[in-house]
């Protein structure tokens, strides 16, 4: 390519960009750097935001404030649990979804991931009719002659709808890898005497294994962040980051406060994703020799 | 024909009425004629329906997502076609970077996003301001129909511009009657499917609607925090319809299935 074409080139790309660049900088890269500032702001409950006064004092409490602890173990485990829910749920049905013919298929995967277009508020409160005092979970169990149980406001209800809301982002990945699956590996497998197991462990799973672990991390990221499910389902009292960072800034209005969880929890969050791209690129480069 | 054994279609058929049971359950309960949550035994009413739309709040933050969302997803195709043009067609430098910050919205929490634009709105004094809400989701749906035009425009066969270029027809032309029409099906597919996310978003508006802008989710999430009745069944399931409606037409449009898990 020529120098002056090159030169054409690119101010054509920089022109084209520009209006998605402009919208970026303003409401992206700016809000974000303005938020890490303020998270570094002096507050005080009667005089409000200091914005000349910095202090690492709401990044230290994060630390060692046995409150915001039992919040991040709290997220932790949910968010883990939540996400080794939708890998044996997951990977399985993405599996007998592949296996499956030709009009049933599409059938079943638009109908299993088209929940992922609804509204996270209806689908929560789908779950709160189903798992409420006297929901049909409860009169179930009532008509088998159980005892009723209290499980809504509890971390149950919030893994069952966040299980509910993520398996999608599951499915998806494992999916992708599973239609480069080449058939005729598992079928000389077979041939060669291996049983059904052997074909999964040995041949399958090791094929499908990105695809899991990239569905592993969107999970897990997006429980961790998620908002609307705990907000409904968890009631005031099983609090995760996303609803604690929404009190200290609409309740508490120590926004600073709310500004250092919300930079800790982004932190975490690209960290994820990536080592996951660092990984990825380690995998596909030994591939390549 | 199926290589499922009973066991795995046993799991499969679980799996799909739990993927569907809240769904079901949230469409049947709105058609109660009772006062208390509960199945609809002997009669369907539409009392509920009725009372939804004599809520003013409830009718003005339909109005509010409806209006929002076609605004931000015609300003978001507005604003990802040229960008998308841009990376499948020029090479210049920081491109992959542009492709990776224009598509990072995915990765960030919406929540993030919700509490960095309240404190930039607070700061130059437009919090609750429609216009700039409008923009925020602009921002949270630009990567959805970017990557749908991305889809469609990379691998595009270019001979036909050619040969219009060479005939001397101009740029805007060009893209009028060559290059539009061929990626056509990934505009409008990645508009709607920017339409239904705008449609849907709660955890960034929570952040920067007032009582006046309120969105429709932002209205049924403070409501469900309060309290639970019959009535929020209802316009949840007006809001299962008219996702449905969106889906259908994204079907045909673009293919559900493609947007769902790409290309097959």
């Amino acid at each position: 390519m020529s120098t002056l074409v090159a030169v054409r080139q690119g101010r054509q790309g920089y022109l084209l960009s520009a209006p998605a660049l402009a919208l970026y900088v303003c409401l992206l890269v700016i809000p974000l750097l303005l938020t890490l500032v303020l998270s570094f702001n002096v507050f005080d409950y009667s005089s409000g935001i200091n914005g000349d006064a910095y202090t690492v004092d709401h990044y230290s409490s994060l630390l060692g404030d046995p409150y915001f602890y039992e919040i991040f173990l709290r997220t932790f485990w949910i968010s883990a649990l939540t996400t080794l829910l939708c890998v044996v749920i997951g990977v399985p049905e993405a599996y007998i979804l592949s296996r499956m013919g030709a009009p049933w298929r599409s059938i079943f995967l638009i109908l299993i991931l088209t929940p992922l277009l609804i509204s996270v508020v209806v689908r929560a409160f789908g779950w709160s009719l189903l798992l409420g005092a006297d929901g049909l979970v409860n009169q179930t169990l009532q008509a088998f002659g159980g005892s009723p149980m209290k499980l809504l406001y509890t971390p149950f209800a919030v893994v069952i709808a966040l299980v509910h809301v993520m398996l999608p982002f599951m499915i998806i990945p494992v999916w992708t890898s599973l239609q480069k699956l080449d058939p005729a590996a598992e079928q000389a497998a077979m041939s060669l005497g291996a049983s059904h197991f052997t074909v999964m462990r040995q041949v399958v799973l090791p094929q499908i294994m990105p695809g899991v672990l990239s569905g592993t991390l969107i999970v897990f990221g997006l429980a961790a962040s998620s908002f609307a499910i705990p907000g409904l389902l968890g009631g005031r009292r099983i609090k995760m980051v996303a609803t604690l960072i929404y009190d200290q800034y609409l309740s508490e209005l120590n926004w600073p406060m709310g500004a250092a969880i919300a930079v800790a929890l982004l932190l975490l969050n690209l960290l994820i994703m990536l080592s996951w791209n660092r990984m990825i690129e380690g995998r596909y480069k030994k591939s390549l020799g | 024909m199926s290589k499922n054994g009973p066991f795995a279609l046993l799991f499969h058929t679980l799996v799909v009425v739990f993927m569907l049971a809240p769904l079901v359950v949230v469409c049947l309960v709105a058609f109660t004629p009772e006062n208390t949550l509960s199945l609809p035994t002997t009669e369907f009413s539409l009392r509920w329906f009725r009372a939804v739309f004599e809520r003013a709040d409830f009718v003005d933050a339909f109005y509010n997502s409806l209006i929002l969302a076609f605004c931000a997803a015609s300003l978001a195709t507005l604003i990802a076609v040229p960008a998308a043009l841009a990376i499948t067609r020029f090479e210049f430098p920081g491109r992959d970077f542009f492709n990776g910050l224009f598509l990072s919205p995915i990765i960030i929490p919406h929540l993030v996003l919700g509490v960095a634009l309240l404190r930039l709105f607070a700061l130059m004094g437009v919090n609750g301001s429609f216009a700039w809400l409008i923009f925020a989701h602009v921002l949270v749906i630009t990567p959805y129909v970017l990557r749908l035009v991305l889809a469609s425009a990379i691998g595009l066969d270019r001979s036909a511009e050619h040969a219009a270029q060479s005939l001397g027809a101009g740029r805007f032309t060009l893209f009028r009657q060559i290059t539009l029409p061929m990626i056509l099906p990934g505009v409008a597919g990645g508009w709607l499917l920017a339409f239904i996310n705008s449609f849907d978003e709660v955890t960034l508006s929570i952040f920067v609607t007032s009582p006046a802008t309120q969105t429709l989710p932002v209205r049924m999430y403070v409501y469900a925090t309060e309290s639970i009745d019959p009535m929020m069944a209802a316009v949840s399931a007006l809001v299962i319809a008219l996702t449905a409606l969106t889906m259908i037409l994204l079907d045909r449009v673009y293919g559900l299935d493609r947007v769902l898990v790409g290309k097959q």
